[in-house]
């Protein structure tokens, strides 16, 4: 009897320990050099489920592109305004169906008059179709000529689903006991390791130095300390996770610093964080007074871009779609 | 009629209760007068709880390692407001930080790293309180001091990681957080900021004393138990006859591998590579950022780390390139 009831609660317990595992088997797909762990392991049952996350919806019929221009025919186009008629109607369709599905016009629009600026959204809206365009033009370094939509980070949400806010500093009382340094608590931005809980506002806000390590083998001066290793990790996790993939998409496994030999999807990832500094810095963060509160973060900031904004735990958003060629008008610089 | 076992026996052998010898002048007493038999321990071990001898250094030793334990716990549960459910929901993620590496070696603010540092003395003392006792109660039952330097070569590591490397470094900074994930992470860290932890040699080495230990450990209790059918285990038959046990023991791995370890020289060869694994280990530890700041680039120079041959495009740092943004 005694054996019996030691076996049972000891089964338990072993299922218990195994819950939080994913299930085998993953697939591996060799990325490098044989030997080498440059490897990528992906869960099939993952994938699955990102299946329709990352399909693109159908696009709408093209327009004609001659006829009046859209700023002659309605009031207060500011940006789309070189666009014909059919095409402006063609996209402010589209943005409805990218950004306010549930909504319709009225999200951004006062019904009584489409051309005023009294909604917040629309204003913002505004700003985004120039992001957009910035982006396609500016940052092909990154986006290449698959480029950007409001999709890629809307889809179909007026807020994009993974959007992030600075974490408002730790309430420490009498800061006599118990600080938490940025760090040491589940973190949902660091896939819920205890690395720094918010590493996105010094690197992908602010230009803290990213690199931690030296250019000799013996020192020479780098006082680079393991304290900020940590928060460069922890914007690593955030990008791993945001892209659904392992370290060694973008590194050599010998050496996380060494570029050469090492994937070239490094240098797409570099020139994303640079991105995502500069639409930070020069589109959302003006934006701040623009948003009511309840849109905004526990310390007043505004909704801010990071890598899975877009890619949303796929390695390129909607797995490279270009949305972009069906709509032009939004990789024009004007 | 039970059949006595080796393993999990379910027949305990209990003798007459052994207090063992006079202590000497100036040592306290053992405390447990009259000492406990615990059934459920006996199947692990022996069944026998106490007496225990606590002395000066044992008392020393754990009011200092409580009062590190409550330091670390209480600065855990602060971290969670005091919420108790959060603290064990938390517990393996929240842990005690040293100072940032801008406090130098100096005192740290008490809520920047002052606890922690106040905890690492109070750690540090204990352990060495209770190094000293293992050393004393070995000296007192006339034993040799094996038992103290295997637990020295673990403090070495231990004194390495807190509290020799981060004084070389200049910065309490360098040295390990007191908490579950928070000390892997930091060991990860600590890899990808030295370049690469698997290129210190003396990692390698510490590495291959660990699972040279494990296999050690593996090998010398299979063997004990595949004999213990002929009295094996039973220590004081071995002495006075080697007997059958022993030297089949032996004659197994002679026909098994050529060569065989006897009852005496296989515990010299566990001991040596258990205590070498936290030795070398510390070494690597020692010399990482003080001697070494780039393990790959290190075994690159020295030859240590093969060339692979290209897979991909030649890949160039976009920083190096003219105009690039930070």
């Amino acid at each position: 009897m005694m054996t019996r009831l030691i076996q049972i609660v000891s089964t338990l317990l072993l299922a218990a320990l195994l819950v939080g595992c994913e299930r085998f088997p993953m697939n591996t797909v060799q990325h490098g050099y044989r030997g080498t762990g440059m490897v990528q392991v992906y869960n099939p049952r993952t994938l699955e489920t990102q299946d329709a996350l990352n399909t693109a919806p159908a696009p709408l019929p093209a327009a004609a592109t001659d006829g009046p221009r859209a700023k002659d025919v309605y009031k207060n186009v500011q940006v789309l305004g070189n666009l014909s008629a059919g095409e402006f109607v063609r996209v402010m369709t589209a943005m409805t169906n990218w950004v306010a599905p549930t909504e319709g016009c009225v999200y951004c629009h006062n019904p009584a008059n489409f051309a005023e600026d009294t909604k917040y959204t629309k204003v913002v809206a505004r700003r985004m179709v120039e992001m957009t365009r910035h982006i396609n033009s500016d940052w092909k370094n990154h986006v290449a000529e698959t480029g950007v939509t409001c999709y890629t980070c809307h889809r179909g949400n007026p807020v994009p689903a993974q959007v992030w806010f600075t974490a408002p500093p730790q309430d420490k009382g009498a800061d006599f006991i118990g600080d938490l340094a940025g760090q040491n608590i589940a973190g949902k931005m660091v896939n819920l390791s205890s690395l720094p809980t918010d590493p996105l506002t010094p690197y992908l806000l602010e230009d803290k130095p990213i690199r931690v390590n030296g250019p000799t083998a013996l020192p020479s001066g780098n006082r680079q300390s393991i304290k900020q290793a940590e928060w460069t990790y922890g914007l690593m996790t955030h990008m791993s996770n945001s892209l659904g993939v392992n370290c060694t998409y973008c590194h050599n496994s010998r050496s996380f610093q060494t570029w050469e030999g090492g994937p070239p999807q490094r240098v797409t990832a570099y020139y994303g964080i640079r991105m995502a500094r500069d639409l930070n810095n020069d589109y959302m963060t003006p934006l701040t007074e623009t948003f009511p509160p309840e849109r905004k973060g526990a310390g007043g900031d505004v909704a801010k871009v990071s890598c899975a904004t877009c890619h949303q735990g796929a390695y390129k958003p909607l797995y490279g779609t270009s949305m972009l060629k069906e709509h032009p008008e939004l990789a024009a610089t004007p | 009629m039970a059949e006595y076992q080796n393993l999990f026996t379910t027949v305990q052998v209990t003798g007459p209760i052994h207090h063992g010898p006079e202590l000497p002048h100036g040592d306290s007493p053992r405390t447990g007068e009259t000492p406990m038999i615990v059934h459920l321990l006996g199947r692990l071990g022996n069944a026998q709880i106490g007496p225990i001898y606590l002395g000066g250094l044992g008392l020393a030793s754990l009011i200092l390692g409580t009062l590190a334990f409550n330091i670390i716990g209480l600065n855990m549960l602060a971290s969670v407001n005091w919420d108790p459910v959060q603290f064990v929901r938390q517990l393996f993620w929240l842990a005690l930080e040293p100072p940032s590496p801008a406090h130098g070696l100096g005192f740290a603010p008490l809520n920047q790293g002052g606890w922690w540092q106040i905890a690492g003395l109070f750690l540090t003392a204990s352990m060495l309180f209770w190094w000293a006792r293992v050393y004393r109660r070995a000296r007192q039952l006339g034993m040799g001091t094996h038992v103290a330097w295997a637990f020295a070569a673990a403090i070495w590591l231990f004194l390495v990681l807190g509290l020799i490397r981060p004084v070389l470094m200049g910065t309490w900074g360098e040295s390990v957080p007191f908490g579950i994930f928070p000390h892997l992470d930091w060991t990860a860290a600590f890899s990808l900021r030295y370049g690469n932890l698997f290129y210190n040699p003396f990692h390698a080495l510490s590495i291959a004393f660990l699972y040279g230990s494990v296999l050690l450990f593996a090998m010398h209790g299979a063997t004990i138990l595949a004999v213990g059918r002929y009295g094996g285990e039973r220590e004081i038959e071995q002495i006075v006859d080697r007997g059958t046990a022993s030297e089949r023991a032996a004659l197994f791995w002679r026909w098994t591998m050529g060569f065989n370890a006897t009852m005496e020289s296989i515990h010299r060869w566990a001991w040596w590579f258990a205590v070498l694994c936290p030795l070398v280990g510390g070494i690597g530890i020692l010399l990482t950022g003080t001697v070494v700041d780039n393990w790959y680039l290190w075994a690159i120079k020295h030859g240590v780390a093969p060339p692979y041959p290209p897979v991909f495009d030649p890949v160039i740092d976009p920083a190096t390139l003219q105009g690039a943004k930070p």
